[in-house]
């Protein structure tokens, strides 16, 4: 009884390893925005729900093949990023925090909104879906692996490019002094776009891999967008490493507190955990105490 | 200006008399409620403590109240205590470390989020009481023809709810006066500017900060329990969790936060928007008047931050700031 409870167990862990992988993918390019331009953008599911849809439209009602699909869809959801910088995030820039916050709210009712006249409330999905892997006598489902796959690369390559190129260090400068810059010759507008449209890329890519595990509709952003900037909160907003690290620990109390009780309790118990992490930590997991 | 607030006040306690039908009833009702809750919001809000996470009271509100009605048959007035005792203890628990470790701007925004959040899935989890997200209807009270019950706080009469929602809504004007009036505002107003340098000068930061916290989460918590009286039916969705909470805080923000009128004219504006587009676009396109509410949203945020009544002084007065103006 004993063991079998166990491997069990065992299973929640790693399955909520693998979570852990997507979530960080989810979390990265919301907090690359934030840490760049100083804005949480609470509508960065619904960029995720319109790359879905975009994917679903290209491929499962025009017949595009499905890798072409994933690359238009990327393409599309960072010119959506770009386009949400320069028309309602640029405006707004020099506003109260409040107002930057409720803009992007009122996105996040436009988008869905927005996605439920062009494509009802159904629930749609792309007839795609990868088989389960068993190991031993633990199953883990193939579309999680590879997603936590693609999301460990993609976030390499966000951090290699942040850390080795012109561009990347242009970038972390920025975010570290937005007055002395300019000054230094960086043009904050265009480090501002282009970091939008690199979080709407990574919202394009997140958008590639949860469509091959869930169908997508209007409400899919209300699923995993509060789970998605909680873990940055948790991290330290802007914090990309506090970021990944918050990421792996949301998961696991999601899946091993599921795996107990019911799946929204585990949401309950990651909850909890992060309203007092942020009295313990304000500043987020990897901060030292004040 | 006081007897014209007397005149318009006289005339608004007619209104039922003036054989309204119960469709224009029902909307003064919701405008009311909806003045009421987005007055108690911006108690705190105006003031620098940006709340997201007040949907978490007036879930706690909502769901309190009808769950011991219909489990146990408690009266929804003893709901109503219990509810707001549940409410004091939530918001002082949250509210007390926020302001003790100095959690504020986004991160109080987003902590106060994840209450919400909580809420509404506590709710959901204990589907086999709460119904999860099918919502819940209290019990009946009004049998055999009967139109009211006092101590079910069930009225079938919408002149009832019209005086009852007139009251609470009087009230909470007549609070946000007080707090406008007291020394807690100027307090609260130094510590929005600069925390530290308040604190210097010897506010008690974190005591200013609950007093107004708890006064408006109770309030909130009330509008919770007669919006689930009223409407007899409550749903996670529309009591909770994120939406709603935004929803608070965006017809504040369009009514405009610093007056005391703001929100009642964000909350008409709102209820306005949405009936109005309901009614000119018809259910024909699912989503289109969604769409055109959340655009306007929007706008309005980019092009009149500080809201429609905020706009209108403002200009009255030729661009004088409006951080101490009253009506």
């Amino acid at each position: 009884m004993d063991s079998i409870f166990d491997i069990f167990l065992l299973e929640a862990v790693l399955n909520g390893l693998l979570l852990g992988g997507l979530l960080a993918l989810l979390s990265l390019g919301l907090n690359l925005i934030f840490g760049v331009i100083d804005v949480v953008w609470i509508c960065y599911a619904e960029l995720i729900m319109v790359g879905m849809y975009a994917i679903w439209w290209l491929h499962s009602a025009h017949g595009v093949p499905l890798m072409l699909a994933f690359v238009l869809a990327i393409a599309f959801v960072a010119a959506l990023g770009a386009a949400m910088h320069h028309f309602i995030v640029r405006p707004v820039l020099n506003a109260e925090p409040i107002n930057q916050l409720l803009v992007t709210g009122g996105v996040l009712f436009l988008l869905q909104a927005l996605a439920t006249v062009a494509f009802g409330v159904e629930f749609r999905n792309i007839g795609v879906r990868l088989p389960g892997v068993n190991i031993g006598e633990m199953s883990f489902s193939l579309s999680r692996m590879v997603a936590f796959g693609v999301a460990a690369v993609a976030i390499a390559v966000t951090y290699l490019f942040l850390n080795r190129t012109y561009m990347g260090t242009a970038i972390r400068a920025i975010s570290q002094d937005r007055t002395i810059m300019p000054l230094m010759g960086v043009n904050p507008s265009r480090v501002y776009l282009l970091t939008s449209a690199m979080g709407g890329g990574l919202a394009g890519l997140a958008a590639c891999l949860l469509v091959l595990q869930y169908d997508v509709h209007p409400a899919i952003g209300l699923s995993f967008g509060p789970l998605t900037f909680l873990i940055c909160v948790l991290g330290g907003l802007g914090n990309l490493v506090g970021g990944f690290v918050a990421a792996f620990v949301f998961a696991q109390f999601i899946s091993v507190g599921g795996f107990f009780l019911q799946l929204e309790w585990g949401y309950v118990i990651a909850f909890v955990f992060f309203i007092m992490t942020m009295f313990w930590k304000p500043e987020g997991l990897l901060s030292k105490r004040r | 200006m006081r007897n014209l607030a007397l005149v318009l006040l006289a005339l608004a306690f007619a209104i039922p008399f003036t054989g309204v039908g119960n469709y224009p009833l029902h909307l003064m009702v919701m405008a009311l409620l909806w003045s009421f809750i987005y007055t108690s919001w911006s108690i705190m809000g105006r003031l620098g403590l940006v709340s997201f996470g007040h949907g978490a009271f007036l879930g706690i509100g909502a769901y309190t109240v009808v769950m011991l009605w219909n489990l146990f048959g408690i009266s929804p007035w003893i709901g109503t205590i219990v509810a707001i005792a549940i409410t004091l203890v939530v918001a002082f628990l949250i509210g007390y470390p926020c302001f003790r470790f100095k959690i504020v701007g986004h991160y109080f925004a987003l902590v106060t989020l994840a209450l919400s959040e909580v809420t509404r899935l506590i709710i959901v989890g204990m589907r086999d009481i709460t119904g999860g997200s099918l919502g819940v209807t209290p019990k009946s009270a009004l049998s055999d023809g009967a139109t009211w019950s006092l101590s079910a706080m069930q009225f079938s009469s919408k002149f009832v709810w019209f005086y009852l929602m007139l009251g609470c809504w009087l009230v909470a004007l007549y609070v946000w006066h007080r707090v406008d009036r007291g020394m807690n505002r100027l307090a609260l107003e130094a510590i929005s500017e600069e925390e530290d340098a308040a604190a210097s000068i010897g506010i008690n930061v974190t005591r200013a900060k609950l007093s107004v916290t708890l006064l408006s989460a109770t309030m909130t918590c009330i509008g919770g329990v007669l919006y689930a009286q009223y409407q007899s039916y409550v749903n996670p969705e529309t009591v909770s969790g994120i939406g709603i909470s935004l929803q608070m805080v965006f017809g504040v923000i369009a009514g405009g936060m610093f007056v005391m009128l703001g929100p009642t004219v964000g909350a008409i504006f709102l209820l306005v928007l949405s009936e109005g587009l309901r009614v000119l676009i018809g259910n024909d396109i699912l989503g289109i008047d969604t769409t055109i509410y959340g655009l306007l949203l929007i706008l309005f945020i980019i092009f009149m931050p500080k809201g429609i009544l905020g706009a209108f002084l403002e200009k009255m007065r030729g661009g004088k700031g409006l951080g101490s103006s009253r009506i």
